[in-house]
């Protein structure tokens, strides 16, 4: 149990702590499995490129928010306009969910399992959901669609050929893809090409 | 190598990983190629990442209740519905959903 607690105070990435646990469990090299994870979170460096010029925080403020740099702060940075609003939504999310993260870690790892299964209540669609809702004001162009559509082809189609997490960064790929397809048109002739999903 | 080295290992690597991100220097994100690059990039990764949760289980793509779930937050969205409706509508289409099938 204060193993499960640590990983949860000191990694703080969902999809890599869950990798470990399982990779772990599954009577995997503690190495391997560390790997893993960490190659898990790598989607956390792009998300960190792009808040840093939201942010725009002092140089000591840093390494003290690195360690909030998730998909659900991003999400909901993104969504905000104006410098002060997207420290606030970073810093609210982030504190907010790190506390929560942890209660809940806790609680799950003194033996929780009276719940019950939580997918019975359709509780494991509130996450997607929830990205969904945060993605949707980031989809209003041409560019921002395309970017999308072939983000979630590129994620899903790979799936079962990468090892876990791959796919995801694969997705970014979408990114030059749409831009040297934008740059080739003639500049500003956005047409409307498809929708995200 | 025992499970608290890993912990650690893991835990140290994943918190390098989002320093990194946050430390390139402004100057490099000043070009406007860079700039673009960067504002798109969470753009994919949210829609993968979204589509993943929704659609995957592991490796292996399934369409099962989430699906619907998904689909009413999409409408939910379109008829621009607050935010906690468009979750509510997600779980709860969700749970009909599972419980009718079974």
């Amino acid at each position: 149990m204060p193993q499960t607690c640590a990983l949860s105070l000191l990694a703080f990435t969902g999809a890599s702590q869950f990798a470990l646990v399982g990779a772990l469990a599954g009577g995997g090299n503690p190495l391997t499995a560390s790997v893993g994870a960490i190659f898990l979170s790598m989607r956390n460096a792009f998300y960190g490129l792009r808040l840093s010029q939201l942010l725009a925080l002092p140089r000591a403020m840093r390494p003290l928010a690195a360690h909030f740099v998730i998909d659900e702060t991003t999400a909901v940075s993104l969504a905000q306009s104006g410098r002060r609003a997207v420290r606030i939504g970073f810093a609210v999310t982030g504190i907010s969910l790190y506390l929560l993260w942890n209660l809940t870690t806790l609680l799950g790892a003194l033996g929780a399992e009276a719940i019950g299964d939580t997918d019975t209540w359709g509780l494991d669609a509130a996450g997607p959901a929830v990205f969904l809702a945060l993605l949707a004001p980031m989809v209003r162009t041409a560019t921002e669609r395309a970017v999308a559509a072939i983000a979630v082809l590129l994620g899903l189609g790979l799936l079962s050929v990468l090892p876990q997490g791959v796919p995801v960064l694969a997705a970014a790929l979408a990114v030059p893809m749409v831009l040297y397809g934008v740059r080739r048109k003639t500049p500003g002739s956005d047409a409307d090409e498809g929708k995200g999903r | 190598m025992n499970i608290w080295t890993a912990i650690a290992v893991t835990a140290v690597g994943c918190y390098a990983v989002k320093l990194a991100g946050l430390l390139v220097p402004v100057g490099a994100l000043e070009r406007p190629l860079v700039k673009r690059m960067a504002a798109l990039l969470p753009v994919a990764l949210l829609a993968a990442l979204t589509a993943q949760q929704t659609f995957a289980d592991g490796r292996t793509l399934v369409l099962d209740a989430k699906a619907a779930g998904l689909a009413a937050a999409a409408v939910a969205l379109l008829l621009r519905a607050p935010f906690l409706l468009v979750i509510a509508a997600a779980v709860l289409v969700t749970a009909v959903v599972r419980a009718m099938a079974g």
